[in-house]
């Protein structure tokens, strides 16, 4: 079973916290990873950078650009990463978007993150349909989930074909919207709440979008198995470095 | 082979490579657009605003002293006489009706050099829909006058921050904008890029260019192929239309021309299909400049029309299977260009037009072939450009 598997299988509300690989310093990959570990978080998103990020509000634009001004590349990444999982032991994903996996081969890419215990991958703008025909049987053989994005948009036709695909959980975005861009949740959420909820799907859904507070966790939390926490994160450590992280988590926890 | 597949690939190019959030406005639109396209109505109220709005059909020119010069037959389809002064009018008059059947009462678009976003503004001021254009805030300062049209004609114009501040961060914000609006808002994409339908629904406007270029030429020449059809090309959408009736007439060489900047090697160049290769971009897998870890870099022209690092999927599939010639032009030889269809024919062309004709300094054509060059804008807005680089 996968690491990323058996921690939905836990009782306690998940807790995921993205960052932007690379940023603020070069370097702060590896320790943010294990500080966040060290105060209780459950999982981690590892961004890797991108130029041209279509998803994402200003603030993981901002980390994205200095990030590769910092120098950030794959193979840096791979690098930093290359002995993480002798201090660390929660579930890690890379979250990216497609062209700089493409770029590096998604076999070979596959291949590193199985040696170095990566256990599961975000691409946002791989589709469905290409998934399946060119790339489900490479993660497969290298042992990595791939994470679905479902909006409220998406039909619940759509969200089943998703659920079928799915072996892990369900990224769940909470709104209509860029990262960052909204906070906090109305009736409009608390309706796709339900709506997913009665869905009865048979992968736990994440929520990701909108959440950077104890309010927003406990909301998200609520409906679904856990929460993923992004741009807060991000403005947090572009404010304070990576110090003062066990408050931060502990903020969302309270 | 040439057109677009049921699954959306031009050879191995095209595609939808789009985030889940803009999944169901794609996918709207790509079980939509064949169907309301073939609409009789549809095509009613389009042909009719080609016609008496945009001033189609555009003239067929035989251009007898540029013919002269190099010595070959050279016609010139005159895109640059359309209303608003390109053939990017075609594309947002046929998307406007599109987007009216679609039920959208919010328009986005891009724009580089700023004429896809008058010719935008333009057509959602003639229906009275919301209009917001993006533009890199860079463009924004050095195109003034086409920020200033596009104000009069009731566009709001919101300057794109991020990245380089140009026409790829306006075209990711205006992709942004389209995630925060799902519902209300029609993207309109102003070239032959973005994720399937786009390519070849923008194609399809603009193939418009070449049913006319057929019948034309048949009155002018006694026959509908030309031996070869000459359009520049930055994502590609007046070449695209130029060639769409001839990509199957493999005896019509279709030749693309594309802006090499200051030169292929002084990194400071758009040469796609040179310097590209397979990435995804702005939704399409297409050749992209990019480097080696796959960030997108920044092109550079001196024609912002042409200042786009990736090419339409359809034109990458033409360069990759050999159907269409591609051939590079540096600034210097699009302005010494433009200055000479200026002087021999009296067209003061738009610099990206320009690149089209600096090909027949070195590219030579037999006295007895027709060749068919898409002046696919008018020379106005590159006043300036002008006057610097001659210091008239």
């Amino acid at each position: 079973m996968n690491s990323i598997q058996r921690k939905l299988q836990a009782d306690q509300k998940l807790l995921s916290i993205y960052f932007t690989a690379g940023y603020p310093k070069l370097n702060d990959t590896v320790q943010i990873i294990q500080d966040l570990e060290k105060n209780g978080v459950d999982m981690i998103e590892i961004g890797l950078p991108f130029s041209d990020p279509l998803a994402d509000g200003p603030t993981i634009q901002e980390s994205s650009t200095t990030a590769l001004k910092n120098g950030m590349t794959t193979e840096i990444l791979f690098d930093q990463l290359k002995d993480i999982r002798k201090s660390v032991s929660i579930p890690l994903i890379i979250m990216g978007y497609f062209n700089p996996m493409f770029q590096y081969g998604m076999e070979t890419f596959c291949k590193k993150c199985e040696e170095i215990g990566i256990n599961g991958l975000i691409i946002p703008d791989l589709p469905l349909d290409v998934y399946q025909e060119d790339y489900e049987s490479i993660f497969k053989k290298h042992g990595l989930l791939n994470v679905f994005l479902i909006t409220p948009q998406t039909s619940d036709a759509r969200i089943r074909q998703i659920d079928e695909a799915s072996d892990g959980f369900i990224y769940m975005v909470s709104s209509a919207s860029t990262t960052g861009t909204k906070e906090g949740f109305g009736s409009e959420q608390q309706e796709y709440f339900n709506r997913i909820a009665s869905l009865k799907l048979k992968n736990p859904q994440i929520v990701g979008f909108g959440i950077s507070n104890s309010d927003t966790f406990k909301q998200a939390t609520s409906h679904a198995k856990g929460a993923i926490i992004g741009s807060a994160f991000i403005k947090h450590v572009s404010k304070n470095g990576v110090t003062k992280l066990d408050s931060f988590v502990k903020g969302i926890r309270a | 082979m040439y057109n677009v597949n049921e699954k959306g690939y031009y050879g191995e190019f095209g595609g939808a490579f789009i985030p889940e959030m803009l999944y169901p406005n794609v996918e709207h639109l790509r079980q939509r657009y064949l169907e309301i396209m073939a609409e009789p109505s549809f095509k009613e109220e389009f042909d009719q605003l080609l016609k008496d709005y945009v001033g189609r059909p555009s003239p067929l020119y035989f251009a007898k002293r540029l013919s002269q010069k190099y010595n070959t037959k050279i016609y010139l389809k005159r895109e640059d006489l359309n209303h608003t002064g390109a053939h990017k009018i075609n594309n947002t008059i046929g998307q406007i009706l599109m987007a009216k059947r679609l039920g959208k009462k919010r328009i986005i678009a891009e724009t580089g050099a700023g004429q896809h976003g008058v010719a935008t503004a333009t057509v959602c001021a003639l229906m009275g829909i919301v209009c917001i254009v993006y533009m890199g805030e860079i463009d924004i300062a050095r195109q003034a006058p086409n920020v200033a049209r596009m104000k009069m004609l009731g566009a709001e114009v919101r300057p794109a921050l991020s990245g380089s501040k140009t026409l790829k961060d306006a075209t990711n914000e205006a992709i942004r904008d389209w995630i925060n609006n799902p519902v209300d808002t029609h993207y309109i994409i102003g070239s032959a890029i973005g994720p399937h339908p786009y390519p070849d629904m923008v194609t399809r406007f603009q193939s418009i260019i070449s049913e006319e270029i057929k019948w034309q030429l048949k009155e002018k020449e006694g026959k509908e192929n030309p031996d070869y059809v000459v359009a520049c090309v930055g994502g590609g959408s007046n070449a695209a239309g130029a060639f769409y009736h001839y990509l199957h007439e493999e005896k019509v060489g279709l030749i693309a021309v594309e802006a090499a900047g200051k030169g292929i090697d002084t990194g400071q160049s758009a040469a796609t299909s040179i310097l590209g290769k397979v990435g995804i971009i702005h939704g399409c897998k297409t050749l992209l400049m990019q480097t080696d870890d796959g960030q997108i870099t920044e092109p550079y022209s001196i024609s912002a029309g042409l200042d786009y690092p990736g090419v339409g999927p359809m034109h990458a599939h033409l360069c990759t299977s050999g159907r269409g010639e591609f051939i590079s032009i540096t600034d210097d030889e699009a302005m010494q260009a433009g200055l000479m269809l200026t002087k021999l024919e009296g067209i003061i062309p738009a610099i990206e037009s320009s690149h089209a004709f600096a090909i027949f300094e070195n590219r030579k054509f037999n006295p007895d072939d027709v060749v068919v060059v898409s002046l696919s804008g008018r020379g106005d807005k590159d006043l300036q450009n002008y006057i610097d680089y001659f210091k008239l």
